[in-house]
């Protein structure tokens, strides 16, 4: 029994100071910077569940035969071999892949640039009026989607049917409706990070309002943009609740509701083919966005985003009365 | 970002002053510049949302034409509250029509969700503490899913419950098992379980956040004071946690009680209907067209409270992206 006071009261201390085998395993039990070992293979095991079941749909577009849980043997079959069934050949799934394609991209071509100046006006609008407005905009956002797309579903069915009936233009309306906050809140969390500097910069060196906009702003929420354009396009392109209600017959299915409807009879693999096509686009299209959005904000080292960036350029010596030190600005050595 | 907020707004950018910049900079806007880049998606929002919102009043409250067809009344002066004393019977009144399928989907996203955020916080946990330099690998891994279509996730799912599929042919191989068990026969287990993989992925982005902000210096410092692992974890880490909690329960909880895919392609039993599966029904069959309405609109009133949180949640979730 160790009876020297200064450790007596740590008795921790004293067992994992112990010589021995018992002492080394106790001081690698306690050892906080350890590798956690049974952790982390939770961890995995969680990954493997959450990604596993997936990756056995996508193996199954590449079944010999048409089951979806026996394996036939690899064969390209239901992606181009087969003349009629294959998602080449097929045009119900072929219309349905374009058809998502179109969606998503036209979403992102309306919903971006809406949030984005929305996101800049609303960030140097302050008043009641623009409260609201920025209330309602976060709101169409958090309601649940289906109830959204019920009431889209009602409108374009029974106010605008002989104007804008169901079909591609109401699936594109409803998308943009729903994923326009996006781009606010990404947009406006950046805006938020560069602060009004460089914009009165601008316009002290004798810049129009527009012009300090256009040339000094708008490349600074690039990376922003980019991300919330990756984001828009990847969840419209798995949009289902909105499209689905909104599409007008067979013709206007995206793959989601392809896969929903196939779901609930005897689908071939050539609709995990379809899943498949998409789930790469989506990903490829995210992964495309985060990497042009680290390389547009200067390099690797996560610039370009909020939060506690902020507080430590404001907090900087070198930043002389608030300025964001010189590396924030991409394209700094251009003239402005 | 709040305190990015604070110091421009003491710089004195009041509400309704046409400068905008101090006085010797001499930068100035029209009055007009700034709400005029909000015009285009406050219109696009008024139109579509805000009517689509009003749409589902003038259904609910509306008329139906001889086909059952609901037909939407505009002026509330001519509503119709009819259905809904019928309607909010059936989901108040003990032997009500709709009550089991609240209450069911009440207790089915509660379990989920539970059972999410034990999974979800103890992998945040693990990334934002002890994932060391292959953070960035077990991000990206984690975030993966939410990426690919939620509908071609549940379609996985299908392919592993059905009745000769993964699931079972590894089942068999237990000692006690004899028969395969038919998952997708309107079982409250598997459309629990799809809710739970559908939605985990979007709980653990906002707790991971809010966790990777927890500064690790203040762990040790607990530590060093005394505390065992448990009571740091108890007293440290999981209250600077909560925010990022809340807001993945909220974000999860959201769309879980309007879900109706999940449960129509896991097992498209009346037995395991939720409260999505009424309002969907009032999209695909006549007659129903007030129902649903009236439905969509509970959800609305009983998910007001978490809507506002979720609101308040996206600065946390817009962060970590």
């Amino acid at each position: 029994m160790n009876t020297d006071p200064s450790t007596a009261t740590l008795p921790r201390r004293s067992w994992t100071s112990a010589a021995g085998p018992v002492g080394r395993v106790l001081r690698y039990v306690n050892d906080p910077w350890r590798r956690r070992w049974g952790f982390e293979s939770i961890v995995w095991v969680y990954i493997a569940w959450s990604l596993f079941p997936v990756l056995i749909a996508v193996l199954f577009s590449f079944n010999a035969g048409r089951s979806r849980t026996a394996w036939q043997g690899f064969s390209l079959r239901w992606w181009f071999e087969d003349p009629v069934e294959s998602l080449l050949h097929n045009p119900d799934l072929r219309r349905a892949v374009i058809q998502s394609l179109k969606l998503s991209l036209s979403a992102v071509v309306i919903a971006v640039p809406l949030g984005t100046l929305f996101a800049i006006g609303i960030d140097r609008w302050r008043g009641r009026v623009a409260s609201t407005a920025q209330f309602g905009v976060l709101f169409a956002f958090v309601v649940p989607e289906i109830v959204l797309a019920l009431g889209l579903f009602h409108v374009f069915t029974r106010v605008t049917e002989n104007v804008v009936p169901r079909g591609t233009l109401a699936q594109i309306i409803g998308v943009v409706t729903w994923q326009i906050a996006y781009p606010v809140i990404i947009v406006r969390a950046r805006l938020l990070s560069i602060g009004r500097e460089y914009e009165e910069a601008a316009m002290d060196l004798g810049a129009s309002p527009v012009a300090a906009v256009r040339r000094v702003l708008l490349p600074l929420l690039v990376p922003a943009i980019l991300v919330s354009a990756g984001i828009v396009f990847a969840d419209s392109l798995d949009n289902f609740v909105t499209v689905r209600y909104l599409s007008a017959d067979a013709t206007s299915e995206p793959v989601s509701v392809k896969i929903y409807t196939a779901s609930r009879q005897a689908p071939s693999p050539a609709v995990n083919a379809a899943g498949t096509t998409l789930l790469t686009i989506s990903l490829s299209g995210v992964g495309l966005a985060f990497l042009a959005q680290r390389l547009s904000a200067g390099g690797w080292r996560g610039r370009g985003r909020g939060g506690r960036n902020v507080r430590r350029r404001r907090k900087s010596p070198l930043s002389k009365r608030g300025l964001p030190l010189p590396e924030a600005a991409p394209g700094e050595g251009e003239p402005i | 970002m709040d305190e990015a907020g604070g110091v421009r707004r003491k710089r004195g950018f009041g509400r309704g002053r046409a400068f905008a910049g101090d006085a010797q900079s001499g930068a100035w806007y029209p009055r007009w510049f700034w709400p005029s880049f909000t015009s285009p998606a406050i219109a696009w929002q008024s139109i579509f949302f805000v009517g689509s919102m009003y749409m589902i009043l003038a259904v609910a409250f509306g008329a139906v034409d001889i086909f059952r067809n609901p037909v939407p009344v505009v002026q509330p002066w001519y509503w119709d509250f009819s259905r809904l004393t019928e309607t909010v019977g059936q989901i108040l009144s003990s032997d009500g029509l709709y009550r089991p399928i609240y209450v069911r989907t009440v207790v089915y996203v509660g379990i989920a969700s539970s059972a999410c955020l034990v999974i979800g916080y103890a992998v945040a946990y693990f990334v934002a503490f002890h994932a060391g330099r292959r953070r960035a690998l077990f991000v990206v891994l984690i975030v993966a899913p939410i990426w690919i279509s939620y509908v071609m996730r549940m379609y996985a799912w299908q392919g592993l419950l059905l009745e000769d599929g993964l699931m079972n042919r590894l089942l068999l191989f237990l000692p006690w098992m004899n028969h395969p068990v038919n998952w997708l026969d309107g079982r409250s287990v598997t459309v629990i379980l799809g809710l739970g993989y559908g939605y985990l992925p979007y709980l653990i982005l906002p707790v991971f956040a809010q966790l990777s902000r927890v500064e690790p210096m203040l762990l040790q410092a607990a530590g060093d004071l005394g505390a065992g692992r448990v009571q740091t974890f108890i007293r440290v880490t999981l209250p600077q946690s909560k925010q990022g909690v809340m807001a993945g329960l909220v974000i999860i909880t959201l769309p879980m009680m309007g879900d109706y895919f999940t449960n129509t392609m896991l097992s498209g039993s009346p037995r395991t209907m939720m409260v999505g599966n009424i309002i969907d029904d009032s999209v695909n069959l006549p007659g129903l067209g007030a129902t649903g309405a009236i439905v969509a609109l509970s959800l609305v009133l009983l998910l007001f409270v978490p809507m506002l949180l979720y609101m308040r949640a996206t600065r946390t979730a817009a962060s970590a992206l």
